[in-house]
């Protein structure tokens, strides 16, 4: 490889394949590298959700922009992504939940997201197999426009998007060190040998602090692990994504009809645990069947987990560094990177060749930990 | 390639699905074939369509079934389908089951 890059991209997720189909279609050279495959990390591991109800104004904005291009996406892209907006109804069990998503309702209504407060009896006709008194919900924060995408049908399909396009995928090609010179990066230095580029991009997920520690740049982010489970399918009765922050608990039905939902134990430690265990299999079954007691019988297939790269104000780190010129990051979604990316892949495109970005992005610069200056997002399943 | 011969049941995947997947993404392993096609997400957890698959992946690759197969894809639990109501019944134990 003797010709540089304009954009060699660190991981092969969500936001690596769409950073390079959005850079593709600028007509920049980019070239992608994972240490394993596309979807290998967090975005194959993921549920899928698609929400735009946050406590923050920034990522309220970054997720409608977002749904814009979901909308759009399987007939820009060419391929079928299962994009579906059967909302989301994030229940409400104490009156302070409710003090608190009646302020950001109020918030998220003035940005024209359609969002609002759903009496129990709301709930009960929106999904009738949901026990809403013996969970105790008080009401709901409910946004229709809210859904769910096939996570492996997303990133294929910007990766062979990207392809068609003339960006190169090198898997199973470990990036060792991110190479700078005289306070720019250089390129990266691979498995498969050195590559130069003009930009490396950094959206390795939960590796994304070690890949940034070889060129000598700090990231704060933690990586934290979060299980998982699928059923066997069901008849479709859920259309909505249920979420509840009061247990750290959602649950939604695929297309295909299998249950997929997670809880997110307050106790997990950070570190790169991706084992399976017995504790959250009981917990989360005894959680979704007080939910939705007719699913007692319905049987668990399979259950795995995932790495969330978490930040201390639970929001990403999008932008280029002040240290290394040209060492853009993309990473620290804690959780929500899924639904981020596409237009998060398209802001550092357009970051990358000077045009004007669809949003501001200051917000999420890594500055911001430096100044001290973080607005934590609070609406967080973790 | 065939569209008659199906390879994985529980998700409808046919050999000519296979062929197709590997052809176009250019996947060499089954955990991506596992990704792309759902093979081995089903009920029987890839018992049988996983054997099968590496063999077409084998031949597509260029690559003997034994070198496809030791690249399996991770077991999950909990092995066999369990139903939530026994399931529910689990206490404890962090980690493990991998």
């Amino acid at each position: 490889m003797t010709e540089r890059l304009d954009v060699a991209v660190v991981g092969a997720g969500i936001i690596g394949s769409a950073t390079a189909y959005y850079l593709a279609a600028r007509g920049l050279s980019v070239a992608v590298f994972d240490r394993e495959y596309v979807t290998a990390g967090a975005t194959g591991r993921c549920p899928g959700g698609i929400r735009q109800q946050w406590s923050t104004e920034d990522n309220v904005r970054l997720m409608m922009k977002s749904v814009e291009i979901y909308e759009g996406l399987s007939e820009e892209l060419g391929a079928e992504i299962d994009f579906h907006q059967g909302g989301y109804l994030i229940v409400a069990k104490t009156e302070e939940e409710r003090r608190r998503f009646e302020d950001q309702m109020r918030m998220q209504r003035s940005l024209g997201l359609p969002v609002r407060w759903l009496e129990p009896g709301e709930i009960k006709e929106m999904v009738p197999q949901l026990d809403v008194e013996g969970i105790g919900a008080i009401g709901a924060a409910w946004n229709p426009t809210d859904g769910y995408a096939n996570p492996f049908k997303v990133t294929y399909a910007f990766a062979s998007a990207a392809r068609r396009l003339g960006a190169e995928f090198h898997l199973f090609t470990p990036v060792r060190r991110v190479v700078v010179e005289g306070g720019s990066v250089s390129g990266v230095e691979t498995d498969k040998g050195f590559f130069g580029a003009e930009f490396v991009v950094n959206s390795a997920g939960a590796w994304s602090r070690e890949i940034a520690e070889t060129a000598g740049v700090s990231l704060p982010n933690r990586p934290y692990r979060h299980e998982i489970l699928a059923t066997e399918p069901v008849r479709r009765f859920l259309e909505p994504m249920v979420i509840s922050f009061h247990d750290n608990v959602y649950f939604r039905q695929s297309h295909a009809g299998a249950i997929l939902g997670g809880w997110g134990d307050p106790n997990e430690p950070p570190g790169y645990n991706l084992s399976s265990s017995p504790k959250f299999l009981g917990r989360f079954s005894r959680l979704l069947i007080s939910y939705v007691p007719g699913l007692r019988s319905v049987r668990v297939v399979r259950q795995w987990a995932g790495l969330y790269d978490v930040t201390p104000d639970a929001k990403q780190i999008v932008g280029e560094v002040p240290e290394v010129a040209g060492f853009i990051q993309a990473n620290g979604f804690s959780g929500h990177g899924f639904m981020a990316g596409p237009i998060t892949a398209k802001l550092v495109a357009q970051l990358i060749s000077g045009e004007p970005l669809d949003l501001p992005i200051e917000g999420f610069s890594i500055e911001r930990f430096r100044r001290g200056e973080t607005g934590r997002e609070a609406s967080v399943v973790g | 390639m065939s569209s008659e011969i199906t390879i994985c049941r529980c998700e409808d995947v046919t050999e000519e699905d296979v062929v197709r997947a590997v052809r176009e993404y250019g996947l060499t392993t089954l955990d991506e074939l596992k990704r792309v096609l759902r093979i081995g997400m089903g009920p029987c957890q890839g018992r049988t369509c996983l054997r099968l698959a590496a063999r077409i992946l084998a031949r597509e690759t260029g690559r003997s079934t034994s070198e496809v197969m030791s690249l399996y894809p991770r077991v999950r639990p909990p092995i066999i389908p369990l139903e939530l109501g026994l399931a529910a019944l689990l206490e404890g134990g962090d980690g493990g089951g991998d």
